[in-house]
């Protein structure tokens, strides 16, 4: 490419970062001003530590936010997009959200329990595949670190790029997948057509991605218990079943817990999968959030949107607030 | 996207290789037992590889046999012109370029508004600081979709009504990034500066140390690995992002990054199969390599809360 863009750029970015860099400093010396000769406050080294982040959450996520929320209350769309033609609506988009489809056909309903399906199976999946395979290779074995290296690969391949691969190879014709059954005698799949097909190409897209991290995860769940227990489980004559059921599994669960949360969140949030893998744009095969950018940026419908955005932001919110008050998961996290 | 969500710092413990293999304990497992294990490791290896290994396949073969039902991982007629062809005769490189530009903006960014924030939440108690950190947490349950709406319509009407332009431009993007990196820096760095003994810190201001010269002389030096870390997640969280590329600067070719670039290579008819394996192959390897390279302090960073998204 052309050396001056590259400068060009370069210069840009520089720019925009030095800028920040004088904004932190202009606002330290402010509060120095204020909290250690005005004011002589024993606060003053916290609150000017704490001061740029504040500030960065208080313009990047909250005013967004509650930008979103005012939006949440108006018209805006492509055709009402000029300050002067966007009106306040009320709760009406919200009501939008529960009683019309969210884009053509499919209602708030469906697609809800199809990302309560996309989650809870993909979950399961990764667990269980997770915990299996840190099971298998949390013991002397040869060609350990091989194996651990070559199962992590797919967590380690930009998901994007996995994706586009995954896609690739899902056409009818002439992709690998369609291929590999034809070996065993299997007829050929219409995976990115057929709206059931399409659901199970996701989700085995999405469990071939996820397994790893779960593994990686389990994996220093077991590496943190001591050896003493299972010697002195042994000792008691307990059987490797045993050992699992009474040690291991109990004391998995501070590390399986917050990994589950985390899961959950992931999958319900994970808005690459279902929008490349469903490259027909069957509804059938959307999830709230691939939804959601739809809504937004293919149907231009950015009041709604915002509704239907925050109506998602609170069934993820629920969810967590519910499951870290069972588990206690955060615990400590504010000590 | 990144999450947070701590685990227990007895996680993060001792190195994995040490205290390996406890399972085996003394006694001496059977042969078959050791042969299933490995057959259901090869297997999973094979699953886990088959995919990546078949695209450097398609990217070696000549461009009249991209559709050939072939299994074989090398082809017998290996070429490199799809390699070439991707970065001599598309905008690969310029691409990677404005990857390459933003990513690096990006975790810098939230590097040097996390570091002594984070301090701050560790160390201080202060009023409002139980509300921050809700607000951290909380700001990882947002969708990535949910975030767009908004930035698309600020970023539309600033550029409106200021001189400032964040559609098409890098600044856009390094700013908008920073929305879902920033908070997710400071949670991770405090989560690793809370496992700092503050004893060394109290060492350091009975020889004379303010307070913050004993973060910045001893805490900060001692979290080079958390600060590497947190560099990388924001660098990895940038470099393979799609949406907000797609609605801030899908209109200035220029500007595309390579998410936006390698799609063109995709179209719903026609795949420039060979060019899509190429490229695919060139963006991977160097973020594998770090990746593997990295792994085992990523994965520190992991149960710390941390998280590749």
């Amino acid at each position: 490419m052309d050396p001056g863009k590259a400068g060009d750029a370069i210069v840009e970015v520089a720019v925009a970062l030095a800028f920040i860099a004088i904004g932190v400093a202009f606002l330290e010396a402010i509060l120095y001003v204020l909290l250690v000769r005005v004011l002589r406050t024993r606060l003053a080294v916290p609150l000017m530590l704490v001061a740029p982040a504040i500030v960065g959450l208080l313009l990047l996520n909250a005013a967004p936010i509650a930008w979103e929320f005012y939006l949440s209350l108006t018209n805006m769309s492509l055709k009402h997009f000029k300050p002067a033609d966007v009106d306040l609506i009320g709760l009406d988009n919200f009501v939008r959200v529960f009683t019309k489809p969210v884009l053509k056909q499919v209602g708030f309903f469906q697609l809800f329990g199809q990302t309560l399906l996309w989650t809870s199976v993909n979950v399961t999946l990764h667990v269980l595949g997770g915990l299996a395979l840190a099971l298998t290779l949390h013991r002397r074995l040869r060609f350990k670190g091989v194996y651990r290296a070559i199962i992590i690969l797919p967590w380690a391949v930009p998901q994007i790029v996995a994706l586009f691969i995954w896609r690739t190879e899902y056409n009818f014709e002439y992709g690998v997948v369609n291929q590999l059954l034809e070996l065993v005698g299997v007829a050929p799949i219409k995976w990115l057509t057929d709206p059931l097909w399409n659901f199970a190409a996701m989700i085995v897209a999405n469990v071939w991605l996820g397994i790893p991290f779960m593994m990686v995860i389990i994996l220093g769940g077991l590496q943190s218990i001591s050896d003493e227990y299972y010697e002195a489980a042994q000792m008691d004559g307990a059987s490797s079943r045993q050992s699992f059921r009474y040690i291991t599994w109990p004391l998995l669960q501070p590390v399986l817990t917050p990994a589950i949360i985390l899961g959950v969140i992931w999958t319900f949030n994970n808005i690459n999968v279902s929008f490349f893998i469903n490259q027909n744009e069957m509804e059938t095969s959307d999830i709230l959030v691939t939804a959601l950018f739809r809504a937004a940026f293919q149907y231009n419908q950015y009041g709604f949107a915002a509704a239907f955005a925050f109506v998602i932001f609170a069934i993820l919110l629920i969810f967590t607030v519910f499951y870290v008050w069972r588990t206690q998961a955060l615990k400590g996290a504010y000590e | 996207m990144s999450g947070a969500t701590p685990v227990p710092s007895s996680v993060a413990g001792p190195p994995a290789a040490a205290r390996a293999g406890h399972a085996a304990g003394g006694r001496r497992q059977k042969p078959l037992k050791i042969a299933a294990f490995h057959a259901i490791l090869i297997f999973a290896s094979v699953v886990a590889a088959f995919p990546i290994i078949r695209v450097l396949g398609v990217a070696l073969r000549p461009n009249d046999r991209l559709l050939d039902p072939n299994f074989s991982l090398i082809p017998p007629d290996a070429t490199l012109d799809a390699f070439v062809h991707v970065l001599t005769e598309t905008d690969f490189t310029r691409w990677i370029f404005n990857s390459l530009l933003v990513a690096s903006g990006t975790a810098l960014l939230g590097l040097i508004i996390a570091a002594t924030s984070a301090y701050a939440f560790s160390r201080f108690r202060f009023r409002g600081r139980g509300v921050g950190l809700t607000f951290l947490l909380t700001t990882q349950l947002l969708p990535a979709a949910m975030l767009l709406v908004p930035l698309y319509i600020i970023a539309v009407t600033i550029g409106r009504e200021t001189p400032i332009e964040l559609m098409g431009t890098y600044t856009g993007l390094v700013f908008g990034y920073s929305v879902t990196t920033v908070p997710f820096s400071v949670w991770i760095l405090k989560g690793y500066y809370d496992t700092v003994p503050i004893e060394l810190e109290e060492a350091a201001r009975i020889d004379g140390c303010s307070q913050l010269e004993a973060f910045w002389r001893v805490v900060l030096p001692l979290s080079t690995p958390a600060l590497a870390i947190v560099f990388l997640f924001n660098f990895l969280t940038a470099w393979s992002e799609y949406f907000l590329a797609r609605v801030l600067v899908s209109q200035a070719n220029d500007l595309w990054t390579w998410p936006l670039g390698l799609q063109t290579f995709q179209q719903e008819f026609t795949t420039q199969w060979a060019d899509l394996c190429a490229a695919s192959i060139l963006v991977s390897v160097p973020i594998v390599a770090l990746f593997l390279y990295s792994s085992r302090w990523l994965i520190s960073g992991v149960t710390l809360g941390a998280v590749k998204g």
